[in-house]
């Protein structure tokens, strides 16, 4: 943990001192001084709903608590737009089913977060709004796509903040920023509200400082909802004791490494996991050599069908004239996206068409098959699963111009969401005075192994 | 390989135009990212797919009418709106 960064233990200690409202409006203008750009707006409701703080009007779990939100989670009445041109004046008529969550527990709504354009990306390079720059290093990216809202976390410009992961978008940044974030097991939170990219793999998760407040998060956020048909409907409250004077089995998955800095922070991370007393085991997953390709073809796939509903008529960009069909559609459309946005509607509806739908996204599913097939595996013979959560330190600005060479970035974080399963991403040894995060996989809705693990690993590095 | 004329098709497919320009720098990228998928041609064939992870199957809520978005509020993002409508072109020349 930085200097900068704020838990929500130090912001409930500021509370007792000082006035919900003034502790808001500082944070406010801390965020518009800000050089990293991790905000595309603000919300001037939040200095309001501080003051009903102060008046003792708000109770919950996170009464008095800012958080900040990534803006693909529609929040009612407030400019959501998925880091996208096509949606630069969208404001939604509803609020997410999150966003329900933390105002009925009190929080504070400061921002909506920078984010990669639709969430295709993983830098925020991507985003209409501009990089979110990684406040360890200006010249780095913050990683992504919920650069934002890991990037304010380490900066002490928010608290606690909500990220959605389709392929590693809250864990990339996480570890580039130096934060916890988890992607929760596919259905513990709900999606409604979530714009979607690429609904079979994506999940809402929470991002904080430390793991205790992430826990804390993600309590208010699971759930049942009926308005998400793939919700699971269970809750999670936390077990901080789960894991006392057990020991684990923990497997290094062997297909998923990174470079020298990356490995040799992931190699004393993972002496620390055995003085904890727990065994260390090495895993294969053969699978996983088809997992990059896999993923991207179904996110693409999925991608050119959700992206079908902007034509410029219900909201967003559009053209002054209205002509013909195609012609207005196309254009409107080629004017409100990005490049990379671009390219994975083209080339989902490639893989969809007639005559490849066989060749990649019906072998993308199988290939899912097995990857579940693994995990299944490893899970009979450990309990918890590692590996570093990106193969390299945060990126400079325009390093990773090639598409497919920011693809390949990816291969550490994507196997997970093809599975479903929960992993997290915690900080431990930096290098080079960057960041680096280590992965912790866990089986199915076993959010509170990893998340009481996490606790451990996270006390005894801090002690370090 | 891909070629122009086939990067322009997906574009119709996709519904976004293409200046002269962007058509080789697309298919530049195509042509590179879909070398990189020829990677699933070693996976078997004789396995199910997975198009959904968690076993769910044939989620019901109880069919109660629930209360609609209200037309203001559909209509207030939307340009080109006339007496309550979305207005949008003309699908038949």
């Amino acid at each position: 943990m930085t200097s900068h960064q704020i838990s929500i233990a130090e912001w409930r200690e500021r509370l007792k001192s000082e006035k919900a409202e003034d502790l808001i409006m500082e944070l406010i203008e801390r965020i518009e001084r800000s050089k990293y750009n991790a905000f595309i707006s603000i919300n001037k409701d939040a200095i309001e709903r501080a003051g009903e703080f102060d008046r003792g009007k708000v109770n919950g779990k996170l009464a008095g608590i800012p958080v900040a939100v990534k803006d693909n989670i529609s929040t009612g009445g407030l400019l959501t737009t998925c880091g996208s041109k096509i949606l630069y004046d969208y404001i939604p008529p509803f609020d997410a089913h999150v966003v329900e969550r933390l105002k009925s527990e009190g929080a504070i709504i400061i921002g909506k977060t920078n984010m990669d354009e639709f969430g295709m990306g993983t830098t925020t390079e991507t985003s209409y709004f501009g990089v979110v720059r990684n406040p360890h290093d200006p010249e780095r990216v913050a990683g992504g796509s919920s650069g934002g809202s890991a990037a304010c976390l380490s900066v002490g410009e928010g608290v606690i903040s909500l990220g959605s992961d389709t392929g590693g978008s809250i864990r990339c940044p996480s570890s580039f920023c130096g934060v916890v974030g988890l992607k929760p097991t596919y259905g513990l939170v709900s999606r409604y509200g979530l714009i979607p990219y690429a609904n079979s793999l994506e999940q809402i998760g929470p991002l904080a400082t430390c793991v205790d407040d992430l826990a804390l998060l993600l309590e208010v956020i699971a759930g049942k909802d009926q308005r998400d048909s793939t919700n699971s409907g269970k809750e999670f409250v936390f077990d901080p004791e789960l894991l006392n004077g057990k020991k684990l089995t923990v497997g290094i998955i062997r297909e998923m490494s990174g470079n020298d800095d990356v490995m040799s922070s992931f190699n004393e991370a993972v002496e620390v996991i055995k003085s904890l007393g727990h065994s260390i085991k090495e895993v294969s997953m053969p699978s996983f050599k088809y997992a990059l390709a896999a993923y991207y073809i179904i996110a693409m796939s999925e991608a050119s069908s959700n992206l079908a509903r902007y034509d410029g008529v219900r909201y967003g960009h559009t053209l002054e004239q209205i002509t013909s069909w195609n012609k207005f559609f196309s254009a409107v459309r080629a004017e409100g996206f990005g490049d990379e946005v671009k390219r994975r509607i083209m080339l989902g509806s490639y893989a969809l068409s007639a005559g490849y739908y066989g060749k990649y996204y019906l072998k993308a599913l199988k290939v899912r098959t097995l990857v579940i097939r693994d995990f299944k595996r490893a899970f009979k013979e450990c309990n918890l699963l590692i590996s570093p959560t990106m193969p390299a330190l945060a990126f400079k600005i325009g390093e990773l111009a090639d598409p497919l060479t920011m693809y390949k970035a990816d291969v550490n974080t994507v196997p997970i969401n093809l599975a479903g399963v929960p992993s997290l991403s915690l900080p431990i040894f930096e290098r080079k005075r960057l960041p680096v995060g280590m992965q912790i996989i866990g089986n199915y809705f076993e959010e509170n192994s990893i998340i009481a693990f996490a606790r451990k690993v996270e006390a005894e590095i801090n002690e370090i | 390989m891909i070629t122009d004329e086939e990067v322009l098709h997906i574009a119709n497919l996709a519904k976004i135009e293409l200046k002269d320009d962007e058509v080789e720098k697309f298919r530049k990228g195509f042509q590179s990212i879909l070398e990189y998928f020829e990677i699933l041609d070693e996976v078997e064939e004789d396995v199910e797919p997975t198009f959904q992870v968690l076993p769910l199957k044939n989620v019901f809520r109880d069919d109660v009418p629930g209360k609609p978005l209200e037309r203001e509020k559909a209509l207030m993002n939307a340009k080109h709106v006339e007496e309550g409508y979305f207005k949008g072109p003309r699908v038949v020349e």
